[in-house]
């Protein structure tokens, strides 16, 4: 298996999470138009690269998440016209996201100009997706997830990004980031970390395709053989749930593994009450000899 | 029927393809999908022929024909089973679930064992699964510990210290893959009391028998063990590899575990990696605690220093440094082996948490007006973009989340219970509250 794969090219199937944040879009250094021409030139010369490329690009707004772009469908309709499939494509992507904010507004629960778009549902929707990749037999694509993210974490997704994450971990799907915004994700060194795939934040947005190509584009058998951008130390220290402050050494619930950063008699999260602080196994009998 | 076995020249390839593929099939559960996936597609005369149960793959109709069981449905019809018991028994308001565990595995390696009921044989059979369920149990339960033992000619031994890799576990089961004698539910038990009178109070102790014997040969008085046992609080299960057997119920009964016997090999494997998601937590099991522990981070890239674990020197960047005495420590979860501190990182306890914030069971819908699906624009799983419209089956079952009304296809529907847990339509809405 190893050595036919070493003279075939790889077939790929790549999953585009894009943030569509309007929040974050409207003061982003790179328009939004712009972007999306990057976007369109990087899905185009990844489907140039080998005929059995399959790309699949899914937005996550504020208030939704969508199916965009399906290479596959695009194929199938005979439509060999690129031009009219990705008119196709920004069409449906302008549809989302006049959606979107209607959604948003009439919701109403994003007052402040803070609120994060939502990855934990694009990333759900995606691994679905590779799902039914894998169950489509023995010789599929070999799936990667690149998400394209502006807006910040959103605290409330923790646990739901956690899953995903581990859920692409366990069907080897690496998750591969590229940060638009001005902010480090966490979220996102964490998941690529995890995953093993490639975080890179760009220096210079306008020339946002450059890296996308040069990094983003590579099957990952490839590589093995590049020097892609080392994922530089991801901070595994926890924050409590009673301050949300990152710390070194505190105290877990055994029963809901809440994290604290001083001692609590109640449990908050799962109310189980404490009888007393665990001594340190070894360092109690030490001091009474 | 000689064809059957795969005898003919022509058949020789496939055969081997499949066997080989048959050897992948445990390396990782996305081999084996892909294994079931392309065991759908072979026709039945290319099929290895280990499948020695080939007719029970059939049933009759009501003309009298045979035909083969639709296995989808069926295998999801067996999935829901086990889904809505699972979630039924953590229907109570707050969830409480044992999360951080002290199991024994305790294998039947008596003459028993060597039978060849199972292919190849009994014991091949549990310590095939007994590594998958390991590396299940790890990736469940990434605080938890695990040890080893064996019953063998009477006497019981430890083949593994109770601990938190799955390597080092698995490495120590598969060489010591010989059965001989009688085995003892008694010794076995006293000598895993033993142990697990010593672990801290918070930890769930439970001890898990892959019992391949018909009868227990024991030097003293079992019930009192039983009840010493009980008054520890350490929950014994028994799996069963040949019938029931009345001692092993009632350790199970009075012991709050759980008892199951195997029909074949598949149901073997599906009761133990029932083993595998924490069960729910007893109050008077386990006194809830607060846990004191460290979440170390790497070392600088310039700092050489000797890991505590290994004694080799290592680059600072390769290993974690303990917060209180930071001393040099190469992979998490672990114990300092200087202070004794828990070293965990974030990501280790997130593992946990689905347990505690699982996902609604999904309502079965079965579409009797396509055309009304389709104006709602259902025709299409949300998960997945596949269209439920099966044009070579009639039946196009699928099933709707209660919370955010978007359909799902039956196999989104198992990956998002069993392994995403998150319900792609749910995390796609912004929750007003």
């Amino acid at each position: 298996m190893a050595s036919s794969k070493l003279y075939s090219d790889e077939v790929s199937l790549a999953v585009v999470v894009v943030d569509t944040n309007p929040l974050f879009w409207a003061t982003a250094a790179l328009p939004f138009a712009d972007f999306f021409a990057h976007l369109i030139h990087y899905v185009n010369s990844l489907l140039l690269l080998n005929h059995l490329n399959h790309v699949v690009v899914i937005a996550a707004g504020l208030s939704s998440c969508t199916y965009i772009f399906d290479s596959s469908d695009a194929s199938a309709s005979g439509a060999a016209d690129v031009a009219a499939t990705f008119a196709k494509a920004s069409r449906k992507m302008d549809e989302f996201i006049a959606e979107d904010s209607r959604a948003t507004s009439s919701n109403g629960s994003v007052a402040d100009g803070n609120a994060a778009s939502l990855l934990s549902g694009a990333l759900s929707l995606a691994l679905c997706y590779i799902q039914r990749v894998f169950r489509s037999g023995i010789r599929h694509p070999q799936p990667r997830i690149l998400c394209l993210q502006g807006s910040p974490d959103g605290p409330e997704q923790y646990v739901a990004v956690m899953n995903s994450i581990f859920s692409a971990q366990r069907s080897m799907v690496p998750i591969d980031s590229c940060i638009v915004g001005t902010q480090d994700s966490a979220f996102l060194q964490q998941a690529s970390y995890i995953t093993g795939g490639v975080y890179l934040k760009p220096q210079e947005l306008n020339g946002l395709f450059q890296y996308l190509a040069a990094v983003f584009a590579t099957d990952l058998h490839s590589r093995t053989f590049l020097r892609l951008p080392k994922t530089l130390g991801v901070d595994f220290r926890a924050s409590c749930f009673c301050h949300k402050k990152t710390i070194d050494m505190g105290y877990v619930c055994s029963v809901c593994l809440s994290i604290f950063c001083k001692y609590h008699k109640k449990c908050s999260t799962c109310g189980s009450e404490f009888n007393r602080v665990m001594p340190d196994l070894n360092s109690v009998p030490d001091q009474r000899q | 029927m000689y064809g059957v076995g795969g005898g003919g020249g022509g058949f020789n390839a496939p055969y081997t393809a499949s066997a080989r593929r048959r050897n992948h099939e445990d390396d990782e559960e996305e081999e084996e999908e892909e294994e079931s996936g392309e065991g759908r597609v072979l026709e039945a005369w290319e099929r290895a022929y280990a499948d020695d149960r080939s007719w029970e793959a059939l049933q009759e109709d009501e003309s009298g024909l045979l035909r083969p069981i639709d296995t989808k449905t069926l295998v999801h019809a067996q999935y829901r089973r086990r889904l809505l018991l699972r979630s039924a028994a953590s229907a109570a308001a707050r969830i409480q679930k044992g999360l951080i565990r002290y199991l024994y595995i305790v294998i039947d390696l008596s003459r028993a064992a060597s039978e060849m009921d199972y292919r190849p044989s009994r014991m091949a059979v549990v310590a095939k699964y007994a590594e998958v369920f390991i590396r299940e149990f790890f990736d469940q339960n990434p605080l938890s510990h695990v040890g080893i033992v064996t019953m063998k000619d009477g006497i019981s031994h430890r083949l593994t210290e109770i601990g938190g890799s799955p390597e080092s576990q698995i490495k120590a089961l598969m060489g010591k893959l010989e059965c001989s004698g009688e085995s003892s539910l008694q010794n076995a038990l006293e000598l895993v009391h033993g142990y697990l009178d010593q672990v801290p109070s918070y930890g769930h102790k439970e001890v898990l028998f892959l019992y391949s014997a018909l009868n227990t040969c024991d030097p003293g008085d079992i019930m009192e063990t039983i009840a010493k046992c009980k008054k520890s609080k350490i929950r014994c299960s028994v799996i069963g590899l040949a019938a029931e057997i009345f001692i092993c119920k009632y350790l199970c009964e009075e012991t709050g575990g759980s008892y199951t016997v195997a029909l074949d090999e598949s149901h073997f494997k599906e009761l133990l990696l029932e083993h595998a998601p924490p069960p729910p937590a007893i109050a008077e099991y386990a006194a809830a605690n607060l846990i004191k522990m460290g979440f170390p981070q790497r070392g600088a890239e310039d700092l050489i220093s000797i890991c505590s674990c290994h004694k080799k020197i290592k680059s600072g960047a390769e290993g974690y440094i303990c917060p209180r005495c930071k001393v040099n420590v190469c992979e998490l979860p672990t114990e300092c082996r200087t202070c004794g501190l828990t070293l965990v990182s974030s990501p280790h306890l997130a593992r946990s948490y689905h347990h505690l914030f699982p996902v609604q069971p999904f309502d079965e819908v079965s579409s009797v007006h396509p055309n009304r699906l389709g104006q709602k624009g259902g025709q299409k799983c949300y998960g997945c973009q596949q269209s439920f419209i099966n044009p070579d089956s009639q039946s196009s079952l699928h099933v709707r989340c209660p919370k955010c009304n978007q359909h799902f296809c039956l196999d989104c529907d198992i990956y998002i219970h069993e392994s995403l847990h998150n319900c792609p339509g749910c995390e796609s809405q912004r929750s007003s509250s």
